[in-house]
């Protein structure tokens, strides 16, 4: 095989200076900016103006992912589980053909959706009003953070809970029905039999999701045009009205880091994942 | 008595989920054919399709900007199968000296959140001069499309039993000969689904254009946004609508194209 090297890295060698020259040099400028200040000494002065500045849109971009990631794994869990264990065919195939609607909506498009769909006068609103739950003239619609949580997980559910299921049904099934026969329940069975065992990839498909919801501009925008807002529209605002790339920077790096620890999870997994194949 | 109990609650769970999966595409749609629609009306005043006139009439931004957004995809799908094809080639059918990281590189965009990345990207393009053309929207839409164009497309060389190149190859054919018309053709399937994967993601792509393309490149997803900003949400739910159909015919159609193994390996 040793003859063959040189054209193989000819192969890849494109993909990867495109990947080198348009992400890994970028993100190596950002860094630097992020921790040089204006007069081009290093310093920390561009995270000092962030956290001053934008101190709570961090907590919030945080506590948003965060929540959103928990109840993408809780429904995601609950959809697999029931694809896998429900007992009653055809409520099986009424979920497999509901769930995965979302699944390549642009987030964009998604957000339009959302902010009609949750505003006051939204179906939403309207559909609870005619049935007798609520009464529109007291709501004031849900176009906040919980918009921006809704539509995270409307959107990104789908993706964790097709991945889920899918190693589901790999599972070994044999195990699962020892566990029946001896009287376990499906929640039970779910919780202590088959969630353990699609762990590693749940937990690829959550911080996934968290990486893409870090980085969305158009859902808080869209969502929720007050403050706080998450800092992914605080980056854009730096740098469109004020060119001021250091703190931009600085909250790109604070994004990286939330993202850092779980990526390294993520890279670690699909690196083995693919050498096992 | 239990089982129609059971049944009640399970209509009632996914009546629920369907209410939720199709409420907001439901509204977008209203909205689309809608042409006067306010509070406390809970359904259109007045219906019709004047604004898919003033959408689809040549003269309009949304018409040219469908055009640009089309010619950006069609382009960054070439560029994208050019890089990934061979990469995946090499990736799937062979053992490279450091594969490890190789992969690991090509993983990276999926690993960090890009918004940051794309705004240094905008700020190295405007030195070279490729800010605001389409050729520097072609560039950030491949780098989006290309991991997961090179993951398709390894997995689908990936999954040619070799023994057929092997084969072509004692009967003579070069190397070259062997992939281009043995590997290639049985890849194509994966290939053309990794093809239809690329240019919706470029179709759809909005923040890397917001930084790279604007205000001189202006794309559909762009047209949608500035039209919800300025609340015509006709306007907005009709762009809106072009981009959604595309997707939905995607997630309705990609089984057929990948199995789900294919598709668990996208993630």
């Amino acid at each position: 095989m040793s003859d063959q090297r040189p054209t193989l890295v000819l192969l890849v060698a494109p993909a990867l200076t495109m990947v080198l020259g348009l992400f890994v040099y970028p993100l190596a400028l950002s860094l630097v900016s992020a921790f040089t200040a204006r007069d081009g000494q290093p310093s920390l002065d561009n995270f000092v103006k962030a956290f001053e500045l934008y101190g709570a849109d961090i907590v919030f971009t945080l506590v948003i992912v965060s929540v959103s990631t928990v109840l993408i794994g809780v429904l995601a869990a609950a959809i697999g589980g029931y694809l896998t264990l429900g007992a009653h065919p055809a409520a099986v195939a009424v979920l497999r053909a509901l769930y995965r609607w979302p699944l390549f909506v642009p987030f964009i498009v998604a957000a339009q959706c959302m902010r009609t769909f949750l505003a006051k006068n939204g179906i939403m609103n309207n559909v609870l009003d005619t049935l007798g739950f609520v009464d529109v003239a007291n709501l004031s619609g849900l176009l906040d953070w919980r918009g921006i949580i809704i539509t995270f997980v409307w959107k990104e559910t789908p993706f964790v809970a097709l991945l889920v299921s899918g190693a589901m049904a790999a599972l070994d099934r044999a195990t699962i029905e020892a566990a029946a026969n001896l009287g376990a329940g499906g929640l039970r069975i779910l919780i202590d039999i088959v969630l353990p065992q699609v762990a590693g990839v749940m937990l690829v498909g959550l911080v996934l999701a968290f990486v893409t919801m870090l980085s969305v501009l158009s859902v808080p925008i869209m969502l929720s045009g007050g403050s706080p807002t998450m800092i992914t529209v605080d980056m854009a605002f730096r740098v469109n009205s004020y060119s001021d790339y250091g703190v931009a920077n600085a909250l790109g790096f604070i994004s990286y880091a939330m993202a850092g620890m779980a990526a390294w999870v993520y890279l670690r997994r699909s690196v083995a994942g693919a050498e096992a194949r | 008595m239990r089982t129609a109990l059971g049944w009640a609650l399970r209509g009632a769970l996914l009546g629920g989920l369907a209410f939720l999966v199709f409420g907001p595409l439901a509204n977008l749609a209203l909205w689309a054919v809608a042409t006067r629609w306010y509070y406390p009306h809970k359904l259109p005043v007045t219906w019709g399709f004047k604004y898919w006139n003033e959408v689809f009439k040549p003269t309009s931004d949304a018409f040219a900007a469908l055009g640009t957004s089309l010619l950006i995809a069609s382009i960054t799908v070439v560029v994208c199968l050019l890089l990934a094809i061979p990469a995946g080639y090499a990736l799937g059918r062979t053992r490279l000296p450091g594969h490890r990281i190789v992969l690991l590189i090509l993983l990276l965009p999926q690993a960090f959140p890009n918004l940051a990345v794309y705004f240094n990207i905008a700020r190295l393009f405007y030195t070279v001069g490729l800010n605001g053309t389409i050729a520097g929207v072609v560039l950030v839409h491949a780098l989006h499309g290309l991991v997961i164009a090179v993951w398709i497309a390894a997995a689908a060389f990936a999954a040619i039993d070799a023994d057929l190149e092997l084969a072509a190859r004692n009967l003579g054919a070069s190397a070259l000969r062997a992939a281009l018309t043995v590997t290639l053709p049985l890849a194509t399937p994966g290939l053309m689904a990794s093809a239809i994967f690329v240019f919706l993601e470029s179709l759809d792509e909005f923040t890397g254009t917001f930084f790279v393309g604007v205000p001189e490149v202006t794309t559909l997803p762009l047209v949608m946004f500035t039209a919800s900003l300025a609340g015509n949400y006709q306007i907005a739910a009709i762009t809106a609508l072009v981009l959604l159909v595309p997707s939905l015919g995607f997630m309705l159609l990609i089984e057929r194209f990948l199995k789900a193994e294919t598709l668990a390996r996208i993630g």
